[in-house]
């Protein structure tokens, strides 16, 4: 059994390995002039994203082997089969339209993810009553698969304005630009020092007062921010700079405070030095490297996802969900803050199908509404998770 | 009513803006879907007359006109949406900890903004009456929306001929001229093969498929209407009842809102929690966890009807009619009513007893008696001739300022105030005494009461619910999704191909994906001679 835990891990790894190369394979093909996606660049891309699926696939049932449950139960598992869903709904993508750029940049996007999932707690957790029913993995898998379908819009959408907005002066949208992509680069950092610090196994106590008990607080990054009246107990860790606001109540509240922190200045670093190394805007640079791609296609692309995805966004999100609820809270509906962003999320798309098929809302506006989309599905799935716990709050 | 009368010989009704049959542009009506002179044509609802376009002269056409507008839809949309997440800020009064006064709770926890979060009743924002009107405007608004486009948007479809006037064609997004000989046989052939209808008017012709899946939107929008009328049955008190009761163990109590019909008794309620050394799969999250984690939430539950309910004040006579092990996702089930698993108390005091003694001389008992802590007597005689008479009881007793008080009705914490009248009937004295405390107020009481003993037991809480809005909902969202796949995974295409003197003009025109109609024309004209259509609206890049 332990053993299947361990083959199940390295098979996620591997499938990590195959989406990466598979990166370069498509980076190759944005020499090609032609961009039919016929090429063998084209050819080996696809067949080690299909590899790299198949090993994740292998990683999902071994997984549900071990834990006798399917494994979309905690934050680590959903995320993972998250990234898993927007590989495949790449996988689709490519085969109606065959355009390789869109593997250039989703497969990346699908890499950060996994690996974002992989910072929290991996072990096989239990699942407490209400969590064991049929619906729940109905009702997850169905809504992530749409949502990863979803996010295939966002990615088409950046493309489409790395590809138009004009970067030859400075304006609101090359400004917004460069924000998302130094959002892209804040989940890097985010990685990366979590990474770092959990090699070195890096541990700080605190004592700090919370619900007017004197708790024991713990960190694995150096507190930028400390708990609210937090005394320092480890010897030689870091005393933090300040103390998170008085609000910030909770066990968790203020290392989540400072985690966060820590990821907006890696990203500042990270995109200050890119800014630094290329004198340019990132996307800037990106541009000319896009200019063959028919932006009416990406356009289309981007529409297409949303209209692919929006129906089984629907089903997974909403209605198995409500199923779900019926089952377990009798309840359908209980306007809690997870249910509450899941029909904000759905509004958002509807709202941009509105615009799009009777306001004519098209081109750059359409792609802003695609990445606006992404954002509130990225922000349901980890700031409301991680803030405001409601009864989903996972980990 | 002023018709149309196109030069096809059509009639076409007041307001349409592209003859229904042939698609020529209507001279004077162009401005109505915004059409410029040799720019494409808006084909969004054929250039039907819509009411809502057409008449702008009383009231109720005001009203119809601003309600058929998707940009006063979305606009609905767009602020429900924003509502909808301020609501998310703070948690909503339901989640706040049970027995907390929301008027003090939002200001303790959040300050200044948490003051103002409830002031502005955000902490119930989704039954505020305006959220409620919100989504009333939008029903509405669904409702007159689509029946604006779609009755006249159904006529145009019906009555669209092959034969189109020439400027229709040219004024599609998707249109090419070819000089010279085509083989049209071949390029209705290959439309067939791909599932087109073909119809073919004096060699004109018009392949057509997917017009179904205009009527996704509508048929959705149906679903949502439905949906939201499921909604607003809840407020009927027959169609939905929420209730709610805890059931102690080895009590048998009435079902709330079923008229005293039936009765629920509680046999046993069984808490069981993960055990780190039997299931080994789960080992190391449970011990990174410092508490435990429960694996089931169970009643042991019988249900009972009462059949005597005609006889009033009468004693229940109670027929067993279910017997139900209760758990989380499992509900008991009864001529409509639901009774779910929710909530739990464990080890509520349910009696106690106590031994009245000489306060010097524990040996010197003067009697033992019992309280029933759900239902004390007030007074209880005791073998030697004592009495012990109850002039206080609290449930769940702690201190508020040196005052006793109760928290809530459950017995957690019980303490009394006993008054003690000794044997030899003179005055009382009084006892103040619950679970590890005896306190004599006077400190010169000659007797004493010592807790002897105590039971306890565990009690349910179980959901009551009646529901017949479920169905509604259910048909509601099963409609919406078939209309959304419809709309969705359906496209609706069409392709004119036009006889000219010198060779064949063609056109095509799609709801969505241009893509999969440009590939279904390069497929139908290969080898036919027919050239390669130019899509007219290509962003320039
Ligand atoms: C929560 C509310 C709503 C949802 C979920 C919804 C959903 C949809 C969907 C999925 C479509 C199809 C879009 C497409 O095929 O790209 C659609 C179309 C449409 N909706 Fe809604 N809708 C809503 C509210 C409204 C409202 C309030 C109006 C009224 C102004 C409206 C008017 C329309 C119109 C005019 C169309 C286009 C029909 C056509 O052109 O064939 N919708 N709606």
């Amino acid at each position: 059994m332990g053993n299947l835990v361990s083959i199940s891990s390295n098979l996620l790894y591997a499938s990590f390995f195959f989406y990466m190369i598979a990166t370069f394979f498509f980076g190759g093909t944005i020499r090609d002039k032609k961009n039919s996606g016929r090429g063998k660049a084209s050819t080996i891309g696809i067949s080690l994203t299909i590899a790299g699926f198949i090993t994740q696939l292998g990683y999902f049932f071994t997984r549900w082997a071990a834990s006798k449950h399917a494994p979309v139960s905690n934050l680590f598992e959903f995320t993972t089969f998250f990234g898993m869903m927007l590989v495949m709904a790449f996988i689709i993508i490519y085969f109606i339209y065959r355009l390789d750029v869109i593997g250039l940049f989703a497969l990346p996007v699908a890499l950060l993810i996994i690996a974002y999932a992989s910072m929290f707690p991996r072990e096989i957790s239990p699942l407490v009553p209400s969590l064991k029913s049929h619906w729940l993995y109905i009702h997850v898998t169905t809504a992530a698969i749409g949502e990863a379908i979803l996010a295939i819009s966002f990615v088409a959408g950046l493309i489409f304005l790395i590809r138009q907005i004009d970067q030859t002066k400075k304006s609101k949208h090359t400004f917004w630009l460069e924000f998302v992509i130094y959002s892209i680069f804040s989940t890097l950092g985010f990685i990366i020092v979590t990474t770092t610090f959990g090699a070195m196994d890096y541990q700080a106590q605190f004592q700090a007062p919370i619900e007017g008990q004197i708790t024991a607080v713990e960190y694995h990054l150096p507190a930028i921010a400390g708990p609210n009246a937090g005394e320092l107990q480890t010897a030689g860790a870091m005393q933090p700079l300040f103390d998170a606001p008085e609000w910030m109540r909770g066990e968790s509240a203020a290392r989540k405070f400072n985690t966060l922190i820590w990821s907006l200045l890696s990203g500042l670093v990270l995109y200050g030095a890119a800014r630094l190394i290329l004198r340019k805007r990132v996307a800037a640079v990106i541009q000319p490297k896009l200019k063959k791609f028919n932006p009416d296609l990406i356009d289309e692309v981007s529409y297409r996802a949303v209209s692919i995805g929006f129906p089984i966004f629907t089903l997974g999100a909403l209605i198995f969900a409500m199923i779900w609820a019926q089952e377990a809270w009798n309840r359908f509906w209980g306007w809690d803050p997870k249910e509450v962003w899941a029909l904000i999320t759905w509004l958002f798309y509807a709202f941009f199908l509105h615009l799009r098929l009777s306001r004519g809302w098209h081109g750059t506006k359409s792609a802003w509404l695609a990445v606006g989309g992404f954002a509130i599905i990225m922000f349901n799935l980890i700031a409301v998770n991680l803030i405001i716990a409601g009864l989903h709050s996972y980990a | 009513m002023k018709k149309i009368k196109c030069e096809c010989g059509h009639v076409n009704p007041e307001g349409t803006v592209l003859c229904e049959a042939c698609g020529k542009p209507i001279e004077g009506n162009q401005h109505i879907d915004g059409n410029k002179k040799d720019s494409l044509l808006n084909m969004r609802y054929e250039g039907s007359a819509r009411r809502s376009q057409t008449y702008n002269r009383n009231i109720v056409d005001k009203v119809w006109n601003f309600f058929s507008s998707v940009k006063v839809g979305v606009w609905l949309i767009i602020i429900t949406l924003v509502a909808s997440s301020l609501g998310t800020i703070f948690p909503q009064e339901m989640y706040i900890p049970p027995g907390s006064d929301p008027a003090t709770f939002y200001e303790d926890q959040y300050g200044l903004a948490g003051k103002i979060y409830y002031q502005l009743g955000f902490h119930n924002l989704y039954s505020t009456v305006w959220f409620m009107l919100m989504i009333a405007l939008i029903g509405v608004s669904l409702v007159i929306c689509s029946i604006d486009r779609v009755v006249p948007l159904h006529r145009a479809l019906k009555k669209q001929k092959p034969k189109r006037h020439h400027t229709f064609l040219k004024r599609q997004r998707v249109f090419g001229e070819t000089n010279g000989q085509a083989d049209v046989e071949a390029f209705k052939t290959k439309l067939r093969k791909q599932r087109y209808k073909v119809w073919d008017e004096d060699g004109h012709i018009l392949a057509e498929k997917g017009r179904f899946s205009r009527w996704g939107p509508y048929v959705n929008h149906i679903g949502l209407i439905i949906f939201l009328l499921g909604a607003l049955l809840r407020f009927l008190p027959s169609m939905y009842i929420d209730d709610f009761v805890w059931v102690r163990e080895g009590e048998t109590a009435v079902v709330p809102s079923t008229d005293g019909q039936y009765y629920v008794k509680n046999e046993d309620f069984i808490l069981e929690n993960y055990d780190p050394d039997k299931d080994e799969r789960f080992q190391e999250a449970l011990m990174n966890q410092n508490a435990p984690v429960a694996s089931n939430y169970q009643t042991n539950a019988v249900i009972y009807e009462r059949t005597n309910n005609d006889v009033v004040g009468a004693e229940p006579e109670l027929e067993e009619i279910q017997k139900k092990e209760i758990v989380v996702n499992k509900p008991a089930k009864f001529d409509g009513f639901a009774l779910y698993q929710s909530s739990y108390q464990l080890d509520e005091f349910s009696a106690m007893s106590f031994t009245l003694h000489e306060t010097d001389d524990e040996s010197a008992v003067l009697g033992e008696f019992t309280v029933d802590l759900t239902d004390p007597e007030m007074e209880y005689e005791l073998d030697s001739g004592a009495r012990v008479v109850i002039d206080e009881y609290f449930p769940e007793y702690y201190m508020d300022e040196n005052q006793p008080r109760s928290k809530s009705k459950f017995p957690k914490n019980p303490a009394f105030v006993f008054y003690v009248y000794p044997p030899d009937g003179g005055d009382p004295e009084v006892s103040f005494a619950g679970i590890g405390m005896n306190i004599d107020p006077t400190n010169e009481n000659q007797y004493k009461l010592s807790l002897a003993g105590y039971d306890t037991r565990d009690v349910t809480g179980l959901a009551v619910k009646k529901d017949y809005t479920l169905p509604f909902m259910a048909v509601g969202g099963l409609i919406f999704m078939i209309g959304v796949v419809q709309g969705m995974y359906w496209n609706h295409r069409r392709i004119w191909l036009q006889p000219r003197e010198d060779g064949v003009w063609i056109a095509g025109h799609t709801n969505k994906n241009w893509y999969g109609l440009k590939k279904d024309i390069e497929k139908s004209i290969d080898q036919t001679g027919i050239d390669i259509p130019e899509d007219q609206q290509q962003l320039k890049g």
